[in-house]
């Protein structure tokens, strides 16, 4: 529990008519997470505090019917796919504006912790204000991600930067390690606002928008510990069993890809940190190489311009370096890391939808022998039978948008490193070809005379 | 430099060889050998070239050539020798003297060296040194006949004794004060060059590893394919690329090191000049206590406490006879060394006019040199940039086409 010694922010504005009215046409395939409803009936519940209370409002069942509204009655059209990608491709089509900046330090009798600012600009109505200002700290941003898989478990969920990190020795409250997690944590709330179903999730919402003890305290409800675990119990269960037998071939293909691209990204990371290692080394040379010639120039005459010139070009062809290698950690290095937990996360959600296919095999097994009963369970199995096709749409409408991102990203990341170092070379380029010119001025010169 | 040997006479040491053979001490050795050729520059007749004469000489031999050079011409900054073993080297580089890529610079350096010599006013006439270049057998004899290792002053060997010298020569003082400074700044230099060259190599022999690795993932893509695969192939040639720049390089850091044996030979002179000028006060004090001494007989009076004029009040005066032989011996020698001394001065002006002659010449030689080599490595860098510049415009292209 955080003591913050912060003045709560206002009470619960009145909630809008309907939720989400206002916002025109759904998107066929949006949802709302697991916090249904408006907000006033998640302020009621807070009054009550009553765990079986929020197994009635969040309970298993409840939740089954939300995933419904994937329904296959709204067709999942490749048209309108399309329209999901201008959203990410054209950010004038963008209505929400995210920022996360301002780290700060809080120091409590318990613990010492970072809290950011996370500011949001929109323009959507179901947004009571156009502009928030809220601070969160990693904690909420944990809670959010986990009620986004909640909500969507074959929806692929852009990755959280790490709790720690082991190697390189980073301490945890580094301003480095801040500002490395501070980009990142940018990053995941930009992702989740472009994504087409994502963006429109409830307790996305409440995140960018709540005080913190109305955070706190929304936070307290959810599926209750035991559901929790039965859905566990039940995910392992099925997974045991595979979902693996009937898996459609597309999935079985991108298993494989993902294994593929899981190992090759990794090794893409060890690569482009292995490489501003050695620039940094060869930064840290270079920076003792120019004053040499400096001191040299000291006991020189004739030579000292010489001398003096190329100092001048290597310490500036070391600032060159210096900014080559500050690209390569601002772009290159988060991005490959970003993907390389992307990797983690797709394997995830194809595990995922390989339990739920599961669920339903397991069933269907079970039932195989008792054919007179099969008339009692076929609304189970139906039911089951709806989970996974839905699962199976969402995850390939998904797939298909991170392929592209991916693709996006890759190309202008590492079109970006090139552009680098070709700024690197043209700058020395420029620079030892006007000290060429200088000396050789200097030699006709001495031709002449 | 009309009658430089370096313009009558093609040098070249084309080849090195490995030999094994027994030492003194008849153990069985591995060294080098090295073929130098030497051709008249005029041709004999018209169309025909001169015939080409070469004999074997191995590094020890060069050795005792410009010791030989180093004593009989103390006045003269004697060109260096390449390193005898392999310093500051980078970790490619391997430090073993037989590694071929050390033979083939050592080659190089010892080429230039008789170059050097040859193209030195006074150094291309000595008679050894043509004898080094046109006499294969007999020559190490022919060497030590001249009987130089006698005239080689011991003391020079001491390489840190210092000689109070009551008064120094300013330009002198000054002039190994400099050499002092360039042998420690070169060699800094050459330090971090080295190490420099070591982690240029590291950066862009890790983006070699991209090859492979966009090789492999552009298998399981389909629009990025290409543009990955061909990337990876930039990335290649890239890495490659650094093994020639580098080589190159090495070259530059010879041309330094050059300088920094010569800071050596430049001290050198010093030193022996600082040693005449030691000896010469040291027999001017001789003389002047001998004259003192002269006087004091003469004379009868002990001008200056001396431990003999109390023995011999302590033990007895000595017979006028006795007086007079003394007197006489000293005033020989009293001769002597004003003759002594008047030719050391002589020597000492000789020394000091053809020595400044010879370090002026040196420094005109120094400062063309180095600029030299200056603009060569900033024509190196701009080469590598270049090539850089060509590498990632063709890997941007195929990153943007992914």
């Amino acid at each position: 529990m955080e003591a913050e010694g912060r003045v709560p922010g206002p009470p619960l504005p009145p909630p809008s008519p309907g939720g989400r009215g206002g916002a025109g046409a759904e998107p066929p395939a949006g949802a709302p997470g697991a916090a249904r409803g408006p907000l006033l009936a998640a302020a009621d519940v807070l009054a009550l505090d009553d765990e079986e209370d929020d197994l009635e409002v969040f309970s298993k069942d409840t939740s089954l019917t939300e995933v419904n509204s994937f329904s296959p009655s709204v067709p999942i059209s490749p048209s309108s796919m399309i329209n999901q990608y201008k959203f990410e491709d054209e950010p004038e089509l963008r209505d929400l504006f995210i920022t996360v900046d301002d780290p700060e330090s809080h120091i409590t009798a318990i613990e010492t912790f970072i809290t950011y600012r996370v500011v949001t600009k929109t323009s959507r109505g179901e947004f009571d204000s156009s502009e928030y200002e809220v601070r969160r700290r990693y904690q909420d941003f944990l809670w959010l991600k986990s009620k986004l898989e909640e909500a969507h478990p074959t929806l692929i969920i852009p990755p959280l930067p790490e709790k720690f990190i082991m190697k390189g020795m980073v301490e945890r409250f580094s301003d480095e390690f801040i500002e490395t997690r501070r980009k990142a944590l940018h990053k995941f709330l930009n992702r989740i606002a472009d994504h087409p179903t994502l963006t429109f999730n409830e307790d996305f919402k409440i995140f960018l928008t709540a005080q913190a003890w109305e955070l706190s305290s929304h936070k307290k409800q959810g599926p209750g510990l035991l559901s929790r675990m039965g859905q566990t119990v039940r995910a392992v269960a099925s997974s045991v069993r595979g979902g693996v037998k009937n898996r459609p071939e597309i999935f079985t293909e991108m298993n494989d890809y993902v294994e593929i691209f899981s190992q090759k990204i990794n090794v893409l990371d060890k690569i482009a940190h292995r490489i501003y290692k050695e620039e940094r080394e060869y930064f840290n040379e270079m920076k003792e190489y120019g004053p040499i010639h400096t001191l040299w120039s000291a006991s020189e005459e004739d030579i000292a311009d010489s001398l003096k010139g190329v100092a001048s070009c290597i310490n500036k062809c070391c600032k060159a370096t210096e900014k080559r290698m500050a690209g390569l950690s601002e772009n290159l290095l988060p991005i490959l890391h970003e993907y390389v937990l992307y990797s983690d996360i797709l394997m995830g959600v194809l595990k995922r939808r390989d339990q739920i296919q599961g669920e339903l095999d397991c069933r269907v097994d079970a039932l195989a022998n008792k054919k007179t009963e099969k008339d009692l369970f076929s609304e189970e199995i139906g039911k089951l039978e709806d989970k996974v096709e839905c699962a199976n749409n969402a995850l390939k409408a998904d797939w298909d948008r991170w392929k592209q991102n991916m693709q996006c990203d890759m190309r202008s990341t590492f079109t970006n490193v090139a552009e680098n170092n070709l700024h690197y070379y043209e700058e020395c380029l420029a620079t030892w070809e006007s000290f060429l010119a200088s000396q050789t001025v200097d030699l006709h010169v001495e031709e002449d005379s | 430099m009309e009658d430089c040997l370096a313009k009558k006479m093609e040098i070249t040491v084309s080849e090195a060889e490995k030999r094994t053979g027994r030492n003194a001490m008849n153990m069985q050795e591995t060294y080098t050998a090295y073929l130098i050729e030497t051709r008249a520059v005029e041709p004999q007749s018209e169309g025909q070239c001169a015939p080409v004469d070469s004999l074997w000489r191995r590094y020890s031999e060069f050795e005792l050539l410009r010791n030989y050079l180093s004593v009989t011409y103390p006045h003269i900054v004697v060109p260096p020798l390449p390193e005898k073993r392999a310093d500051f080297v980078w970790h490619k580089l391997s430090a073993d003297n037989m590694d071929p890529d050390f033979v083939e610079r050592r080659r190089i350096g010892l080429e230039n060296f008789l170059l050097r010599v040859a193209s030195h006013p006074v150094l291309c006439q000595d008679k050894i040194f043509y004898s080094f270049l046109t006499q294969e057998g007999g020559w190490k004899e022919m060497v030590n006949e001249t009987g130089f290792q006698l005239k080689a002053d011991s003391r020079l060997k001491a390489l840190n004794a210092t000689f109070r010298v009551k008064n120094p020569d300013k330009r002198f003082t000054e002039l190994k004060h400099y050499s002092d400074e360039l042998q420690s700044v070169i060699s800094h230099l050459l330090r971090v060059r080295a190490r420099v060259a070591d982690r240029l190599y590291g950066v862009y022999k890790v983006h070699g590893n991209y090859g492979r690795v966009f090789s492999e993932w552009s298998a399981i893509e389909k629009e990025m394919g290409d543009g990955l695969q061909s990337a990876g192939h930039h990335m290649d040639v890239y890495a490659a690329s650094i093994d020639d720049i580098l080589e190159e390089e090495e070259h530059y850091a010879d041309q330094l090191k050059e300088y920094l044996f010569y800071a050596e030979a430049l001290r050198a002179v010093c030193r022996k000049h600082e040693l005449m000028q030691y000896d010469l006060e040291m027999a001017a004090q001789d003389l002047t206590s001998k004259k003192q001494q002269c006087e004091e007989l003469a004379t009868g009076t002990v001008r200056t406490f001396s431990l003999k004029g109390m023995t011999s009040k302590l033990f007895g005066q000595e017979t006028p006879e006795q007086r007079e032989a003394k007197i006489k011996v000293l005033e020989e020698q009293i001769q002597e060394g004003e003759e002594q001394l008047k030719s050391k001065n002589l020597e000492g002006r000789d020394f000091v006019k053809s020595a400044w002659a010879d370090i002026e010449r040196f420094k005109e030689q120094k400062n063309h040199d180095l600029k030299e080599a200056l603009i060569n490595y900033a024509v190196m860098q701009i080469s590598m940039c270049k090539k850089g510049i060509q590498v990632w415009t063709n890997a941007k292209e195929c990153f943007s086409k992914m």
